[in-house]
């Protein structure tokens, strides 16, 4: 809340040559950070578990989905298409779909390169853990000036481990809990990534490339449909970016 | 040789439930880790030049427009009510557990009140 934008320096032109610092209170810290979205990463891991056990997964089958997965959306989706009969025709659907819901998580972890980039391999593990929100809560604490990866560790180990609980607990409760709408637990994910946009503005020439983002995408999910909506309108929000310099509005 | 339709499906017919699952599970579980590490691992191989970088300083903005706004424009009236109050209180209160509580409440309102 008090915290100030950060001097023009610090947010552009830092190429990740030099191990960026990882610490244990950057851990707490973005621990911290995470915690607005834990009601809706709860809601959502419920109605995951939900799903899974409506469809027939096993306890097993779910809890190593869950983990090796760890992603609702496209979970979500490929229960609405569960087939009866697991061809490798069906099969490929379901890994196409896995790829096409989680595209943006390609772009997500591409923007983490320039400040992580000189980190040792044992980041690659670590990225399983990426979540929408424990990325954009990093990328809110980058923007402000802030240079520790730790933060991004601590938002997306717990994140991830309270999301798998609770995609268990839904698993067991089933049918109990498949009404999150009421209180408006599914919006949450949402309204919290909108207000992120806050202390991610810049000025207005640093918005150009949302303002064709959001466009691109309204226009592609209207016409294409399915869900490449969201990479291409990132796509085409970067690459507008990338034409936007860097002079002050 | 008679199921012709069945040629070049190899697997076919003989894969079991169980193992069919597994098998999903695991071609699900790679394409989506390959989609987290392969960005990250792809932009270690791109020189971050000036406009690259550019591009990438532009993608959480974009990431969460492309996301949200077809999301509020088929969400109807609820959903936008929501992201706006969280939005406006994000402005004025600088606060995170404020702008999601204000939106849930909004959202939960506007429901109750029966609108979508």
């Amino acid at each position: 809340m008090t915290e100030h934008p950060s001097s023009p320096e610090h947010h552009h032109q830092r190429p990740g040559r030099a191990p960026p610092l990882v610490t244990g209170a950057g851990f707490l810290r973005g621990a911290r950070l995470a915690l607005p979205v834990m009601p809706g990463m709860m809601a959502i891991a419920l109605a995951t578990g939900a799903s899974a056990a409506r469809v027939g997964l096993s306890f097993g089958e779910n809890l190593v989905m869950c983990a090796t997965m760890f992603a609702s959306a496209s979970q979500l989706v490929v229960f609405e298409l569960w087939p009866d009969r697991f061809t490798p025709d069906a099969v490929l659907g379901l890994a196409l779909i896995a790829l096409t819901v989680n595209a943006r998580m390609l772009l997500i972890t591409a923007s983490l390169r320039p400040w992580m980039g000189g980190l040792p391999a044992w980041i690659y593990p670590l990225l399983h853990l990426t979540s929408d929100p424990s990325w954009i809560v990093s990328m809110r604490y980058r923007n402000e000036g802030g240079t520790d990866a730790g933060v991004f560790f601590g938002a997306s180990v717990l994140l991830a481990s309270f999301w798998l609980c609770f995609t268990q607990l839904g698993f067991v409760l089933g049918a109990l809990v498949s009404e999150p709408r009421r209180w408006g637990f599914d919006l949450i994910m949402p309204v919290f990534f909108a207000a992120m946009l806050v202390p991610l503005w810049r000025g207005r020439r640093n918005a150009v490339p949302w303002v064709v983002a959001g466009a691109v995408a309204l226009a592609v999910e209207r016409l294409v449909g399915g869900w490449y909506f969201i990479v291409a309108g990132a796509i085409a929000g970067a690459v507008t970016g990338g034409f936007v310099d860097d002079r002050r509005d | 040789m008679t199921g012709a339709t069945e040629l070049g499906t190899g697997l076919g017919p003989a894969l079991g439930t169980d193992l069919g699952v597994w098998i999903a599970i695991a071609a699900m579980a790679a394409v989506t880790y390959a989609m987290r590490a392969g960005g990250f691992w792809i932009m270690g191989r791109v020189p971050l030049t000036a406009p690259v970088q550019r591009m990438l300083a532009a993608l959480p903005g974009s990431i969460v427009a492309a996301t949200v706004l077809p999301l509020m424009v088929n969400g109807g009236a609820v959903v936008a009510l929501a992201v706006g109050a969280g939005v406006a209180v994000m402005l004025t209160a600088r606060n995170d557990f404020l702008a999601v509580a204000a939106g849930m409440a909004v959202a939960a309102i506007a429901r109750a009140a029966g609108l979508g």
